[in-house]
């Protein structure tokens, strides 16, 4: 085996499964949970919050990637996006099946009109359907296959980030703190997406770094 | 004054919590058995105490819900819409300890012919407390079972004589930012009100609860008096109550203000209307495990038989 860059091999043998271990820690506590009967008073209420919480934490994890590699200048950030992604889809089909087995118990008359009429879950249910051609394409043989059309494709996650969260602001009852701070910082994000040169001032160093 | 003195053993530490929820069908069979002598008495078939908070001397049982679960202690002290302490449902039991239930008194004003104030002890002290098994259905759809002592809230509104304008009753939580850190942010238009019609206030199912599992209330089930409708959605059950007024015009309730199209002034229990974002056609019980199903909620929580009539020709889509 070739010898790898010290860089290269921090990333492959301590940075990234250490980032797996931490992304799959909540899903852990829930499966523990589950199987000692320790979820609370409304288990179902915790594995969808749970599990709809990650999922949209993670999918802003995954569209910080880009503008945090511009701002240290650590092109390597970018190995660890295809991660961090594919387990923003993993939680988000976990909130999924929660609600469509769990809690409408597979009755697809209920699933599909509920679908059909309440915006909140249109919405969440929209934002799960874009993910999926995502993950499906999340391969290096996709990524060559669909060459430029792949960017363009994978350009529908700020899409789903904006879904994601507009589907928390719709749910909550009365405070809507939480969901704002969300948006606040989907806010941020799509910002720095479109006017790149926002960004350069703070880079580290005062290096620009090219946007792609 | 009532000094709290903590008791060396729970009874939930002594008693299987299966065997503790399944007692009354126990004291039923030891009945049948021939062993009613030693289990008889007026309070042979109360729900048993956990031991956690201050006793109710002289509960008299009643036959509502008798045949109902409650719902484990733990769940019903646990589990908490009460906005005035955090928005989380564990938030009230963590938080609540602020809340000072004495000394405390409600004031009775409005459209009566003697207004007036009452004390927490007197309310103890003058009206009978009675175990009521309620059931108890959240608009969020979830329910759970609730022993609550208390009595009719007709009986405290006589006392202060409404007269022939009296259409509604306004009730008013607590308004303090110390005792409720919650209020601090407006995350709902303080203080808490909430409104019943006058026959729905008068009606023998609505009570005034002073305590739950034979104890008096804890903080975060909205000490020291709160009211109970259980053929409602929760929401209408006002918590830690310092003023009830007699109104002419229907009050404005503070779900209501917030979403007048998601939460109505009835909030009758129905599961024919939905709320705009889910159904209200079944609903989760507390405590059941995750893989259970969900139970089929019944018109009017299941209290139609009493509650019913109330409601004869009106359009409960259009009043829900």
């Amino acid at each position: 085996m070739p010898k790898l860059p010290s860089s290269d091999r921090w990333l492959r043998f301590a940075i990234k499964p250490a980032v797996f271990a931490a992304c799959l820690v909540p899903f852990t506590l829930l499966a523990w949970g589950a199987v000692v009967g320790d979820l609370g008073a409304n288990p179902l209420e915790r594995v969808t919050d749970v599990t709809g919480g990650w999922g949209l934490r993670l999918l802003l994890i995954t569209l910080a990637v880009a503008p945090l590699r511009r701002l240290t200048g650590w092109n390597r950030l970018l190995n660890l996006r295809r991660m961090l992604g594919l387990f923003a889809f993993f939680y988000v089909t976990l909130h999924f099946l929660a609600w469509a087995w769990l809690d409408q118990q597979l009755s697809w008359g209920n699933i599909f009109s509920d679908i059909a009429k309440r915006p909140f879950i249109t919405v969440g249910f929209a934002a799960w359907l874009l993910l999926v051609p995502l993950a499906l394409t999340s391969t290096r043989g996709m990524m060559r296959r669909l060459g430029r059309y792949w960017q363009r494709l994978h350009q529908a996650i700020y899409a789903v980030g904006a879904l994601g969260v507009l589907h928390y602001v719709w749910l909550v009852k009365a405070d809507l703190l939480e969901p704002l701070i969300y948006a606040a910082v989907l806010a941020i994000l799509l910002a720095v997406r479109w006017r790149p040169q926002l960004l350069t001032r703070f880079a580290w160093g005062g290096r620009p770094i090219n946007a792609r | 004054m009532l000094i709290k003195k903590p008791a060396d053993i729970k009874p939930s530490q002594i008693t299987d919590p299966r065997l503790y929820a399944r007692r009354r069908e126990l004291l039923k069979r030891a009945a049948a058995l021939g062993l009613g002598a030693i289990a008889a008495g007026p309070a042979a078939a109360l729900v048993g105490r956990p031991g956690t908070g201050d006793p109710i001397p002289d509960l008299v049982d009643t036959a509502y819900g008798d045949k109902l679960e409650p719902t484990a202690h733990e769940h019903v002290t646990g589990y908490n819409n009460f906005y005035e302490f955090g928005t989380a449902k564990t938030d009230p039991a963590r938080k609540a300890q602020t809340l000072q239930p004495r000394p405390w008194s409600v004031v009775v004003d409005g459209e009566c012919d003697a207004p007036g104030e009452i004390g927490i002890e007197d309310v103890l002290n003058d009206f009978t407390q009675e175990e009521r098994i309620y059931r108890l259905r959240c608009v969020e759809a979830w329910a759970m079972v609730v022993p609550w002592v208390g009595f009719p809230l007709g009986r405290l509104l006589e006392r202060f004589r409404p007269n022939s304008n009296a259409r509604y009753v306004e009730f008013e939580t607590l308004l303090d930012q110390q005792q409720m850190p919650g209020q601090q942010r407006a995350v709902l238009d303080w203080p808490y009100r909430e409104g019943l019609r006058m026959d729905e206030a008068m009606h023998p199912l609505t009570i005034l609860a002073t305590g739950l599992y034979g104890e008096l209330l804890p903080n975060q089930n909205g000490a020291p008096l709160r009211l109970v409708v259980p053929w409602k959605y929760g929401f209408k059950s006002i918590k830690s109550i310092v003023r009830i007024s007699f109104t002419r015009q229907i009050p404005e309730t503070t779900w209501w203000r917030l979403a007048p199209e998601e939460y109505g002034f009835y909030a009758n229990v129905n599961p024919d209307v939905d709320h705009p974002r889910w159904s209200q056609a079944r609903h989760r019980m507390i405590g059941a495990g995750l893989f259970d199903d969900k139970q089929v909620t019944l018109m009017f929580n299941g209290y139609a038989d009493q509650v019913a009539d109330l409601y004869r020709g009106m359009d409960l889509t259009k009043f829900y």
